[in-house]
């Protein structure tokens, strides 16, 4: 160190560092890079290996089966498909199939697992029993068993068409599914339509400025029910003043069935039902620890400024258990996205029964549909969780 | 599951390994963990190795492929297992069951995982063709039916337009009928469940108002119903369903002892030899009968198999007759008559080429 300062140059550009290979930062490189290329040549290799042995075998590859004629019909589908669609097509159909689902899933088993959970919490004993029972019981047996349970003992043993329960005139309920009245949007609906949209506009302002207005005076509005009355009350206005644009065609009675009107598949409606009640269950374990993570000493608080109970939960204890919530809860949403796939279980066509199930059977591409489906649920999943960390980094504890 | 992963890492890793030596470590460990079944190249060396022929078979269909409470298997695809066995190791016991739903049959048999797929699999150009795999002839002609429950009130699959159909998901079936559908102008809505079975409890708790699959299964699955007398099965036959074993593509040796094994079980039953009186056919003085049970030239030779290997099909099995009889015919509860299945002899089209 001290012959360096005597000669007065820069302390380092002179000094020889240790050898490359002595230099501990080039190493880790150098072994990252190896290990990165080696795992890189590891993957090619299966990929190549897998080519060259299908190609051998007469198998066909490649994507081009993507564009051939399905030629098989599809129970259920959100978008118009047929027999003369393609293969492609009926990946769509499957994935949609998916998608309404873990949608519909995630958003009841929410509901419900936060109704449970707080119910679980409750003082009233009755009430805390049943949920803590529910809980049990049901996040104890596997979903498997559950899924067939509802499809073929719950719903198998409703009506046939022919005796279908029936509310009101043109609402029929059996084991074929539930058929209801679908609604015809006529001329005139934009004007509906254009009324609900501006409706939140205004719910938004109106709370905006109800904020503001508590923040500078103290004063409280009724958010909540003027935002209510605008919602329905806009579009109702609207519908009445347009001379009421919705006609409804009822289902009508066929042969077999019904034909017209809308309909929820059974199948639909068992696996919507079990993973619903099945995830809620978890859930409600997680809002029931991420309430209970909260001090008692902020309910305390909460109740000292004079809050009533609905609103100590509310503002006081919900927005901080939410912090203990959310990455467990982002969990649940995946597995539910995840579970959704023992469709194929009962009749519900969803990616993994049609498009890893009659698709792949038909065209015998297994190594390509099987790793489309795996990117699929792997991007609904990376798309889930890139949600959450968002709302959760949102909700985090700002420290000022 | 483990197992069918396996079946991807057979496909992935078997032969033509272009490796550089560096790497050998790694990918065989890799290998190690991926690979369920040691395969190679030919079939035959791997089953004599094994002392066991894998079969792929269904979930259980009667008269086709179905396990008793013991595990035991019968059944008329079973039997074309148990010949193969018979034929190779000389012991129609010597064949390890691998019940597979449709939809997993086929990279089941392209994986290596089976030896061989003899599970009611109907010979198509596609899946002859772009599956890598051979189709060693038919031991059922069938075709699509459809069963309804009588109550309905159905005489023809005619008036069927608007109902529910329950099928087994990756089937021929499920194209079948779309094709028949839209051939006549009638709509239909399908109810795809993953197993036979699930789709027999689909249609009996009224999910759909028809059962369609191949007429075999149609009575073979009738006699699951809890009340058979309820349900009939339709006259229409909306298509051809020639069903066989199935062995992979590019193993010859193993692909002619298939369907040989079939074989020597229809020519058995043209030639008159049964189980019971095999023992006294070696004498006879038919020189076709003679050359097909090994007394007479080296037709076991040339397959690469034991010379009395036809002898053995029927002494253990049976011929063809016998085995129909007694796993689909009037010996059983699906009492099928032989229609198209009698030897082209008697006004089917059951033909075998000739052993010499």
């Amino acid at each position: 160190m001290t012959h360096r300062s005597q000669t007065g140059q820069g302390p380092d550009t002179s000094v020889p560092g240790p050898a490359p290979w002595n230099n501990p930062h080039i190493r880790s490189i150098v072994f990252q890079a190896v290990a990165f290329a080696g795992l890189v040549y590891f993957f090619y290799t299966i990929f190549d290996n897998t080519l060259t042995n299908m190609e051998r075998r007469g198998i066909t590859t490649g994507f081009g089966f993507l564009n051939n004629e399905a030629g098989f019909g599809i129970l259920m589908s959100l978008i118009p498909y047929d027999e003369t669609n393609t293969y492609g097509r009926t990946f769509f159909v499957g994935l949609l199939n998916t998608l309404l689902v873990s949608g519909l899933g995630i958003f009841f088993a929410t509901i419900l697992g936060f109704l449970v959970g707080v119910a679980r919490l409750s003082n009233n004993w009755l009430i805390s029993k049943i949920a803590t029972v529910y809980v049990e019981v049901l996040r104890n047996i596997p979903l498997l068993l559950q899924i067939l349970f509802w499809y073929f003992t719950v719903l198998q043993a409703l009506p046939s068409t022919k005796n279908s329960m029936t509310l009101g005139k043109d609402i029929f309920f059996n084991n074929r599914g539930l058929y209801m009245p679908a609604p015809v949007f006529e001329d005139g609906f934009g004007f509906v339509l254009l009324a609900f949209v501006l409706a939140i506009g205004l719910i938004v302002y109106w709370r905006n400025w109800a904020h503001r207005r508590q923040n500078e005076t103290g004063r409280q509005y009724p958010v909540f029910w003027i935002s209510l009355c605008l919602l329905v009350g806009g579009p109702a206005l609207a519908y009445l003043l347009a001379g009421m644009p919705i006609s409804w065609e009822a289902p009508s009675r066929t042969r077999f069935s019904f034909s017209g009107g809308m309909r929820v598949i059974p199948e639909l409606m068992a696996l919507l039902w079990a993973l619903t009640m099945y995830t809620a269950t978890f859930i409600a374990e997680i809002v029931r620890a991420g309430i209970l993570s909260v001090s008692h000493g902020q309910t305390e608080a909460a109740r000292a400024l004079g809050l009533r109970e609905g609103q100590t939960l509310r503002l006081v204890v919900i927005p901080q258990a939410m912090r203990v919530i959310i990455p467990p809860l982002t969990n649940q949403f995946l597995n539910l996205t995840k579970n959704s796939s023992l469709a194929t279980a009962i009749a519900y066509p969803d990616l993994v029964s049609v498009f890893m199930g009659t698709t792949l059977n038909q065209t015998g591409q297994a190594v390509e549909i099987v790793a489309m489906t795996m990117g699929v649920y792997l991007t609904i999943s990376l798309v889930i969780s890139t949600f959450m960390n968002w709302y959760n980094k949102r909700i985090a504890l700002t420290e000022r | 599951m483990l197992q069918r992963m396996g079946g991807y890492g057979v496909i992935i890793f078997r032969e033509e390994f272009k490796m550089k030596k560096s790497f050998r470590v790694l990918t065989a460990f890799a290998a190690a963990a991926l690979l369920s079944s040691a395969a190679n190249a030919s079939t035959l060396d791997d089953v004599r190795k094994k002392g066991a022929v894998t079969c792929g078979v269904s979930t259980g269909l009667p008269g086709f492929s179905l396990a008793d409470n013991k595990n035991h298997w019968a059944g008329l695809d079973v039997d074309v297992c148990r010949a193969v066995a018979a034929a190779v190791l000389g012991d129609a016991s010597k064949v390890k069951y691998t019940p597979l739903t449709a939809k997993e049959r086929f990279t089941a048999l392209q994986s290596g995982e089976i030896d061989m797929l003899s599970r009611n699999t109907t010979w198509t150009l596609t899946r002859d063709a772009s599956l890598g795999l051979n189709f060693a002839g038919v031991n059922y002609y069938d075709g699509q039916g459809f069963m309804v429950s009588k109550s309905l009130g159905v005489k023809s699959a005619r008036e069927l337009d608007g109902a529910a159909f329950c099928i087994q998901a990756g089937t021929t079936t499920e194209l079948n009928l779309a094709d028949y559908f839209r051939e006549n102008k009638m709509k239909y809505k399908p109810v795809v469940f993953d197993t036979s079975d699930q789709s027999v409890k689909g249609f009996e708790s009224g999910r759909c108002d028809a059962l369609t699959s191949d007429q075999s299964q149609l009575y073979a699955l009738r006699i699951k119903l809890s009340k058979p007398e309820n349900a009939i099965v339709l006259p229409e036959v909306i298509s051809k369903e020639p069903l066989g074993p199935v062995v992979r593509q590019g193993d010859d040796v193993w692909f002619n002892i298939v369907k040989w094994s079939l074989f020597a079980m229809v020519n058995a039953e043209g030639m008159g030899i049964t189980s019971d009186n095999v023992d006294k056919m070696k004498s006879s003085t038919n020189p076709g009968i003679r050359r097909l049970l090994g007394v007479e030239g080296d037709m076991g030779k040339k397959l690469g198999i034991n010379a009395d290997w036809a002898y053995q099909v029927i002494k253990q099995v049976g011929n063809y007759s016998q085995a129909f009889e007694r796993n689909v015919g009037m010996g059983s509860p699906l009492k099928i008559a032989r229609g198209l299945n009698a030897l082209w002899s008697n006004g089917g089209i059951q033909y075998a080429p000739p052993v010499r």
